[in-house]
């Protein structure tokens, strides 16, 4: 049975988050709250302004930052087009949202789980640490570029512990690479679960240890889409020997449908 | 009000409303199925197979440009096979005519094919894309040379039984008009144009091209008057029913290319706008009609003033 919806909603507000350089660059836009039966952290919606007539063709991907009673919140930052504009959106603006879609993220009650950010990919991990039934058991290293406070690391849930890590340059970054792989290893050791959102070389980077260590690893991709719903094949992966994804044929698999999470060892993350 | 369009001609095609959707932005339909009632529908031509799977083209395939998008996908599928024992069984053929689009490399591949989809009952219609821009053995070429054109709609008639067969134009010729009598001779039942339009972009802060395959096919609002400007001169030039498509975004817009003559039309790119967007668009040309007072669409069809 399937539960998604296409339903126009109305901006409740689109809250900007610190600064960078004096621009407001993230953005918590929070809708009214759609009919959805149930939803699980890791999963997405599409979002298109009506505003946005026929300029712009495509809604946008966001994953689910949170779902209260009263309201839906997806997080943003602004990198291009489409996200520029949505930065405009008002109080009372109506916006298209179709969803709840894609695969969630693995949920194991009693598993020690390392959730590892980077950037604006804190946004799903958010849910994850805000939904878990046993949030004590979670972890989260969270690596960003910009100010603490463009990012929702206020928000996570006061149950789990986190750890964040501003990346001012190479030394930075490396030093934190090194941590996440001691904490990779960590996990693996404890048959823990890890689980990553950030930009791709995170994710690559993250990959890489998971399977130097034999870690148990989802990855949630951030492809660019036109449909959402498995379509266009426009945000397919390659897909390793190990995909066991029913539907999934001749080794593409969309990220809309059997991702935006993936088990680490059944993608191939592409150069680009 | 009589929305039903029936195909003259031999081909026994009726839709219960013009408005069908375009090859490559419904998928299988299966995945449009949660947003709306698959049978309201004039009809669905599913993503474009091949006789063995493909795995299409690297990565990034799609980009999003101003009132439209450019796609170099490269026939993903997996496979006829896979098809008709996933997914059709999936689709309610019974009352929602299901077309099948195909490609192959030669001729005696689309001969291959289309028997393979002959046999299947639940396929209404075949329809042959001659002008995918986004494959390199072939693809293009038949569509954009006269003779290979016939020779591809002959092998595809011969093996297609009493299947209606659609022959699916690429606009990037010098004259759309000469590949539509060419297919009309060689035994078409019915055109549909147009494909979409040779494109490309570029970013200029990375230096590299916004798709990975370069070029790639540009479709959306951005390419409608093309479009209508192709299906005008195809209409004018053959006798078999045409389907028009490209850019197409409303109510208004499907009339338009009944106007010009088109018997049913196609939605693609709009699809994305909204997962719903096909089966709102059938509601809407009721209520357009209704207010237009036309009560019946083939009266209204090719009668454009010049």
């Amino acid at each position: 049975m399937h539960q998604e919806q296409c339903t126009t909603l109305t901006v409740l507000d689109n809250v900007p988050f610190g600064t960078v350089s004096g621009e407001s660059l993230f953005f918590a836009l929070r809708i009214e709250r759609p009919e959805w039966a149930d939803w699980q952290p890791g999963q997405f919606v599409m979002l298109r302004p009506e505003g946005w007539a026929l300029d712009m063709m495509w809604a946008r991907p966001f994953s689910i930052c949170r779902v209260s009673k009263r309201d839906l919140v997806i997080f943003f930052q602004v990198v291009g087009r489409g996200t520029k504009r949505l930065a405009e959106l008002k109080t009372g603006d109506k916006v298209v949202v179709w969803g709840p879609l894609g695969t969630p993220f693995a949920v194991e009650d009693k598993t020690p789980t390392l959730l590892l950010a980077g950037g604006i990919g804190i946004a799903p991990l958010v849910a994850y640490a805000q939904k878990h039934p046993q949030p004590w058991n979670l972890h989260m290293e969270f690596g960003h570029r910009m100010p603490l406070n463009c990012y929702p690391f206020e928000s996570i849930n006061e149950r789990i512990t986190a750890a964040s890590h501003l990346e001012r340059g190479p030394d930075d970054l490396a030093h934190f690479l090194d941590l996440i792989e001691t904490s990779i290893k960590e996990y693996a050791e404890s048959d823990g679960l890890v689980l990553a959102c950030g930009p791709t070389p995170f994710l690559r980077a993250v990959q890489a240890f998971a399977a130097k260590h034999g870690a148990r690893c989802q990855l949630s991709l951030e492809n660019r889409m036109a449909c959402g719903v498995g379509a266009c094949l426009g945000c397919v992966t390659k897909t390793t020997d190990k995909m066991t994804a029913k539907g999934v044929a001749a080794g593409r698999a969309q990220a809309c449908e059997h991702g935006p999470v993936f088990w680490a060892d059944q993608i191939v993350l592409d150069e680009d | 009000m009589n929305m039903n369009v029936t195909l003259p001609g031999s081909t026994g095609l009726q839709f219960k409303n013009p408005i069908l959707t375009a090859s490559g932005t419904f998928g299988y339909g299966v995945e449009f199925a949660p947003y709306g009632d698959l049978t309201s529908l004039g009809g669905i031509v599913v993503k474009g197979l091949s006789l063995e799977p493909r795995a299409g083209n690297p990565m990034p395939r799609i980009a999003e440009t101003p009132c439209g998008m450019l796609n170099a996908v490269g026939l993903q599928n997996s496979g006829v096979e896979t098809f008709i024992t996933e997914k059709l069984p999936k689709l309610p053929t019974d009352e929602l005519p299901v077309i099948a689009n195909i490609y192959a490399c030669d001729p005696a591949e689309f001969g291959e094919l289309t028997a393979v989809l002959a046999a299947e009952k639940g396929i209404a219609a075949i329809e042959v894309n001659i002008s995918c821009p986004n494959v390199r053995e072939g693809g293009i070429l038949f569509g954009q040379d006269a003779t290979l054109a016939a020779r591809v709609t002959e092998a595809v008639k011969k093996a297609a039984g009493d299947k209606p067969i659609i022959i699916k134009l690429s606009p990037n010729v010098t004259d759309i008009t000469t590949i539509a009598k060419a297919v009309e001779g060689a035994g078409a039942d019915v055109i549909s144009c147009i494909n979409t339009l040779s494109g490309m972009g570029v970013d200029i802060r990375t230096r590299k091209p916004l798709i990975a395959n370069v070029i790639g096919g540009l479709s959306g609002p951005a390419i409608k008057p093309v479009a209508l400007r192709c299906t005008h001169q195809v209409c004018k030039a053959v006798s078999i029913p045409v389907i028009g498509m490209g850019g197409i975004a409303s109510a208004e817009d499907v009339l338009e290319f009944i106007l010009v003559g088109a018997h049913a039309v196609q939605v693609g790119t709009s699809n994305f706008l909204r997962p719903d967007f096909s089966f709102r668009l059938v509601k809407e040309l009721e209520q357009l009609m209704e207010k237009m007072n036309i009560t019946d669409l083939e009266e209204f069809r090719g009668s454009l003033k010049l």
